[in-house]
């Protein structure tokens, strides 16, 4: 008897989303989809509007990495506006994606993930969540507390909200920074930097714990796509498009984002109201690729600040060769980036120029097509715009960082579903790996549903016929 | 036990349970929730999230003190999820413009679901252009409020409500006061 099983919501993760498993008569997994389950339509309800309002609009696309919203659509305005940007406006906004990074890993890593991590995937699920483990460690809680309100803190000092602010404009950022604001700022990030290393160096103690998961949470050979520096190095802001295959060779380099639609095409399949994104030169499905923390890292030549380098050697070394596989590993690539967006904020700050008062380019709009390229916390984000004589949108597409993944996804809780789960015995804790592997990803579903949308977890045995005969809830 | 201090402690000190869900919304309401911080760790000793994305319960319980829903009502899983909350809860809270207004996702409204669709599952795609609907719940045409649907006992403005202001409403309502978010918060805040 062939059997559906349904997890749903996927939780701990920021979104809406189902996972099912389709069983077959010895209880093998035969298929896993992830579906997405909301829908909002942004393609749609953002024509008609000027162009201006566009970072404020597709920023409510998700309210955790907001901030890579703002930044992708501003610079697809930068680009009709057809101006470059003052550089002190450049490093500010770059210390404001930064600063993102950090409160959207750390939401990530404390907030989600760690529940797994500290109470074990098979705990009570009652308690399996952050305040479980302010229980368990209020230690590292307080630390994931801290770290994500210190990101969201420089977010405000810079942007006046923490969320959905609104001072990155076309052209640049609204107002030029302060001496008291850069000294505010300036004075939270050794605290940060303290509270990054002590987590980096416990969470090194934990990865032997779980090699068994490490081998089986999305492994499979997968391309890499990130942004890089025009030196190779890791870049979150601006740069050019890199691809690497799984054994570590280029396949694509210092591509300018604008022509990004040579690398990447969209699929649609009828089970999710998120696209999938491939690999154009290869085709579907076969382009797969990974974006994110692992992606960037396996592509960088170097971080470029000191601490983060010493950790993208000992990233590296978590395999004997090649880019490093297991998106399990995503958990240790978000932590380094973490100590590299501190390291780094300090060091813009500290930049001379950063109190430069010319912070923004004036002009109207002069070309009809802009591009926006930018790093999100969860991948490489991509804002494209047509506008008419007015200045109103008439075409808009939204590439979401989640989104390059779906493909990926889809691929690892296969691989995970096969690993652990027994379709004749099943157990909360098997499936709670499943949805562990998505955790990796730390998949934005909001941000997905601009176009597609929703997780939750029911489980159902279903007969080939339909029929539930089987019901395992968490709860 | 003749002295069982648990029901010697006044009514205010038993935990209120909380239940929160994001149905059409971008999920910053929620960030702002935990935006509160530190105060988290203290609000966590006075109640319990017994039902959230932020937990792994994946059945809402059938007494719940507090419901809080973020976003607004666009698909029929929203609805039951509306549905469900107002039958459990005692008190339902509309967090955030897109519960109280339809904000952001009710901007489809003026179109039609099918251009809608069209524009992302057939028009911006380069392979397979299809609408799902596999394992989907089916769209509404027009995206609603969540007192559009079910009767909502407090509203609680803004995009998203400042942290301070979700602090106040939880607070006073520990206190066992009906909290005025009007004082604290506003549409657009
Ligand atoms: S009200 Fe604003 S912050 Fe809240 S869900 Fe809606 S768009 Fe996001």
């Amino acid at each position: 008897m062939s059997r559906t099983v349904t997890i749903e919501p996927v939780t701990r993760i920021e979104g809406h989303a189902r996972i099912t498993l389709q069983l077959g008569d010895q209880g093998e997994v035969q298929d896993a989809r992830f579906h997405l389950t909301q829908f909002r339509g942004f393609e749609k309800f953002c024509e008609g509007r000027p162009y201006r309002e566009m970072p404020a609009l597709t920023a409510r696309t998700c309210g955790i990495c907001p901030v890579s919203h703002v930044l992708a659509s501003n610079k697809a305005c930068d680009h009709l506006l057809s101006v470059t940007i003052p550089p002190t406006a450049e490093k500010l906004r770059r210390i404001i994606n930064l600063a993102q990074i950090t409160q959207s890993h750390a939401l990530s890593f404390f907030h989600l993930s760690s529940p797994d991590l500290l109470l074990g995937w098979d705990s009570d699920p009652a308690t399996r969540n952050i305040f479980g483990v302010m229980r368990q460690d209020p230690a590292l809680a307080r630390d994931g507390i801290r770290l994500r309100q210190i990101g969201q803190t420089i977010i405000e000092t810079l942007g006046g909200k923490k969320i959905h602010p609104t001072w990155v404009v076309p052209g640049g950022v609204a107002e030029a920074l302060t001496p008291e604001k850069r000294e505010a700022m300036l004075k939270m990030l050794p605290e940060g930097l303290e509270i990054a290393k002590r987590t980096y160096a416990f969470f090194k103690t934990l990865v032997p714990k779980f090699k068994d998961e490490a081998s089986h949470f999305g492994t499979q050979d997968t391309l890499f796509l990130s942004l890089v520096s025009p030196e190779g190095n890791l870049e979150h802001y601006d740069g050019f498009l890199r691809v690497k295959d799984a054994r570590g060779h280029l396949l694509e380099d210092m591509v300018p984002t604008w022509e990004y639609e040579r690398l990447v095409g969209e699929a649609v399949e009828d089970f999710s109201y998120m696209k999938f994104p491939y690999y154009k030169p290869m085709g579907y499905p076969q382009g797969v690729y990974r974006v994110g923390p692992l992606a960037r890292l396996n592509n960088a030549n170097s971080c470029g600040t000191p601490y983060a380098d010493v950790a993208l050697a000992e990233f590296h070394m978590l395999q004997e060769s090649g880019p490093i596989a297991s998106s399990f590993h995503y958990h240790y690539a978000r932590l380094v980036e973490i100590i590299y967006a501190l390291e780094m904020m300090e060091r813009l700050l500290k930049d001379p120029e950063i109190l430069d008062t010319r912070v923004r380019a004036r002009a109207r709009s002069n070309r009809d097509e802009g591009i926006g390229v930018s790093e999100a916390p969860r991948g490489t984000l991509m804002h494209h715009y047509k506008i008419d004589d007015d200045g109103l949108v008439t075409w808009v597409n939204l590439i979401i960082a989640t989104g390059h993944n779906n493909l990926a996804m889809n691929m690892a809780i296969r691989e995970v579903a096969d690993a652990y789960v027994d379709g004749n015995n099943l157990q909360e804790g098997m499936l709670n790996r499943v949805e562990a592997v998505i955790r990796c990803y730390d998949p934005c579903l909001s941000c997905a549903s601009h176009a597609f949308g929703e997780m939750p977890l029911v489980i159902e045995l279903k007969d080939s016929a339909g029929l539930v005969v089987d019901r395992l809830s968490r709860g | 036990m003749t002295d069982n201090p648990v029901s010697a402690t006044p009514v205010s000190d038993k935990k209120i349970t909380v239940a929160t869900a994001w149905l059409d919304g971008c999920s910053g309401c929620h960030m702002s929730f935990l935006d509160m911080d530190e105060r988290l760790v203290d609000l966590a000793q006075k109640l319990d999230i017994v039902y959230s994305p932020l937990v792994d319960t994946k059945v809402l319980p059938d007494q719940v003190d507090v419901g809080i829903l973020e976003g607004s009502i666009s698909n029929e899983a929203d609805l039951h999820h509306a549905q469900e909350f107002r039958k459990h809860c005692k008190l339902l809270i509309s967090l955030g413009d897109c519960a109280v207004t339809g904000n952001v996702p009710a901007m489809r409204n003026p179109f039609k679901l099918e251009a809608v669709l069209n524009r992302a599952f057939r028009e911006t795609v380069d392979l397979q252009p299809q609408i799902p609907t596999v394992g989907l719940p089916a769209l509404f045409r027009q995206v609603r409020p969540i007192h559009g649907c079910v009767e909502v006992d407090v509203f609680v403005p803004g995009c998203p409500p400042h942290a301070d202001a979700i602090f106040y409403v939880l607070s006073e309502l520990l206190e066992g006061r009906t909290p005025d978010p009007n004082k604290v918060t506003r549409f657009g805040a």
